[in-house]
């Protein structure tokens, strides 16, 4: 391990919807700021471990449309994690269709392009990645701007404090867990008495395409209509991350990282925490199916999730 | 809402980490002040796991850690703090022992786009309509859609309109706007399909301060009439204090 100094990463190209993320801003929902943070948290945890960083800094989140950045000065030792995304050095090193940790220095490029799978992914960097706060976390917030902010060509990004750990650089073996997943698990509610039975059921049965409307604030999908029973009289209430709002024409959106923290539409279920970043994984057109699950069992689901990905942290540190 | 639908309290689990506790199915000042009275308990008293509660109008959602409790756990705790479905107990604190927060406006015709219709619509002058806004007794009943957004409950009955039917684009930060029984004055550049009536230069979401937000659920707000010339000070003023405003 050496370093200390600073570097700095020229941004060549960046597709839409290419921002600063950290762990984000909890607690602030009450004040109508939703926590924002990664869409893929169990990539961005990845990315973070694979450097032996603290879990949660300042990362770059890559959208489908991929990333291309330079080193213009100092060295510095990044991963890079999420999604099926091809990851490649100008000077040809490693396999470029994996997750994986490589060291930059002065002159060198780093291309990250859409693969097979995959709508996020995540640069961490050995060192202090130099981004706005808003409201004590860099995160962006994309509809306002506010936090670490969206990147694009031309802009430099510093790394405080940048080391290089080229002892760690290689591939990074992509969990099971870390997969896309089509099956999302719901608890039910809890808005679902404005539903009939009838309704509910084909919710559960029928399959759903995700649109091309999907950002960091949430995918519409497409499917049977599901109608409202009687007026939507409802006051304003609460959303979280991983509600399935219908709204009065009868089309579902799944709200997502940067999701108004509250709304007058009922919601028919709740997508549970451990299937989001599977779920934010899937691209525009895929199919996904609901599946019911008791709030008993969407508590095992997240426990049972958070040893997984213990474990497998604590594989990385053994590597 | 539905025949079969128990009394309230009604406890429902919201995926693996919330619980949302309804306390009602409507705008109404008495629920609120059981909303009130829950979320003031849950901060003084908050349950092993709580994590965040966001009140709402009727509503209290409240947000757990799933690795330390479940929502049985939190169900019992909140029926607690919630108490019997008789009035709660000890009553949520009056609403004139809220603080007051005091916020300008300035009506002036070129920051008032729609106060001429909001006229026509209600039968009255502008001044008519500038006088009613000023006249009434606004209290935050929750923030919400975007950061810093506070609904604000008590727009007097001669003023009370449905919002308009589409929404306008990029609205400024700083808009007062009204629709129906609701007043709210914007943080950011957005789309809305209420009435834009004025625009304050009073900032209820400041980005570097230790209060990032002018006003907590229940507080009262109390709008005060200025001139163009004192609007344009009062920006300058605060774009000195806080710089890093979206505008």
């Amino acid at each position: 391990m050496m370093g200390g100094g600073r570097a700095t990463l020229e941004i060549l190209q960046a597709g839409p919807h290419t921002s600063v993320q950290d762990a984000g801003r909890a607690g602030l929902a009450r004040f109508g700021v939703p926590a924002s943070g990664p869409m893929d948290r169990t990539a961005f945890a990845i990315a973070h471990a694979a450097l032996g960083n603290a879990p949660g800094d300042p990362a770059i989140e890559v959208a489908a449309g991929g990333l291309t950045l330079e080193c213009r000065e100092g060295a510095v030792t990044v991963a890079v994690a999420g999604g099926g995304f091809h990851v490649s050095r100008d000077d040809g090193a490693g396999d470029a269709h994996r997750w994986r940790v490589t060291s930059l220095r002065a002159g060198m490029r780093l291309a990250i392009r859409p693969g097979v799978w995959g709508s996020w992914t995540y640069v961490t960097v050995a060192g202090r990645l130099a981004a706005p706060r808003w409201l004590g976390s860099a995160a962006t917030h994309a509809p306002s701007g506010l936090g670490g902010g969206a990147l694009s060509a031309g802009q430099r990004v510093q790394v405080e404090d940048a080391e290089l750990r080229a002892e760690r650089d290689g591939p990074i073996p992509c969990p099971a867990f870390a997969r896309p997943r089509c099956a999302i698990r719901v608890v039910l509610g809890p808005q679902e008495r404005f539903f009939s039975p009838a309704t509910v059921n084909t919710f559960l049965s029928a399959p759903f395409a995700l649109t091309d409307a999907y950002d960091r604030m949430g995918v519409r999908l497409r499917g049977p209509a599901l109608r409202v029973r009687g007026p939507i009289d409802m006051p304003s209430e609460a959303i979280v991350r991983g509600s399935v709002q219908v709204s009065g024409d009868g089309a579902a959106t799944i709200l997502l990282a940067d999701h108004p923290t509250t709304g007058g539409y009922p919601r028919i279920a709740t997508v549970i925490g451990d299937d989001l970043d599977g779920l934010a994984q899937l691209r525009s057109h895929d199919i996904i199916t609901f599946h019911p699950v008791t709030p008993e069992e969407a508590i095992e689901a997240a426990r049972a999730g958070h040893r997984a990905r213990e474990r497998y942290r604590a594989g990385l540190s053994r590597a | 809402m539905t025949s079969d639908s128990p009394a309230f309290p009604r406890f429902r689990a919201v995926a693996d980490h919330a619980v949302l506790v309804e306390l009602g199915d409507r705008i109404d000042a008495s629920i609120h002040d059981r909303v009130r009275h829950l979320d003031t308990a849950l901060q003084v008293r908050p349950f092993t796991g709580f994590a965040e509660a966001v009140p709402a109008y009727a509503s209290v959602l409240v947000e757990f850690d799933p690795l330390v409790t479940d929502h049985a756990a939190a169900t019992r705790a909140l029926r607690e703090l919630v108490g019997p479905s008789a009035p709660p107990s000890p009553p949520a604190p009056p609403p004139e022992a809220a603080p007051v927060r005091d916020v300008l406006v300035c009506y002036e015709e070129s920051l008032a786009p729609d106060l001429e219709r909001v006229a026509t619509r209600c039968g009255l002058t502008r001044e008519a309509v500038v006088a009613a806004h000023l006249s009434g007794q606004y209290r935050v009943a929750m923030y919400g859609f975007a950061p810093g957004y506070a609904y604000l409950a008590g727009v007097p009955e001669s003023i009370r309109l449905p919002r308009k039917p589409a929404p306008v684009r990029d609205v400024p930060a700083g808009t007062v706007l009204i629709a129906g029984a609701q007043c709210l004055v914007t943080t950011l550049a957005m789309p809305t399909g209420w009435w834009a009536i004025g625009r304050s230069p009073t900032r209820i979401l400041r980005a570097d301060s230790d209060r990032p937000f002018l006003f907590d659920v229940g507080d009262g707000v109390r709008f005060g009439r200025i001139d163009r010339r004192a609007f344009d000070a009062a920006v300058a003023a605060a774009d000195a204090a806080d710089p890093t405003r979206v505008r």
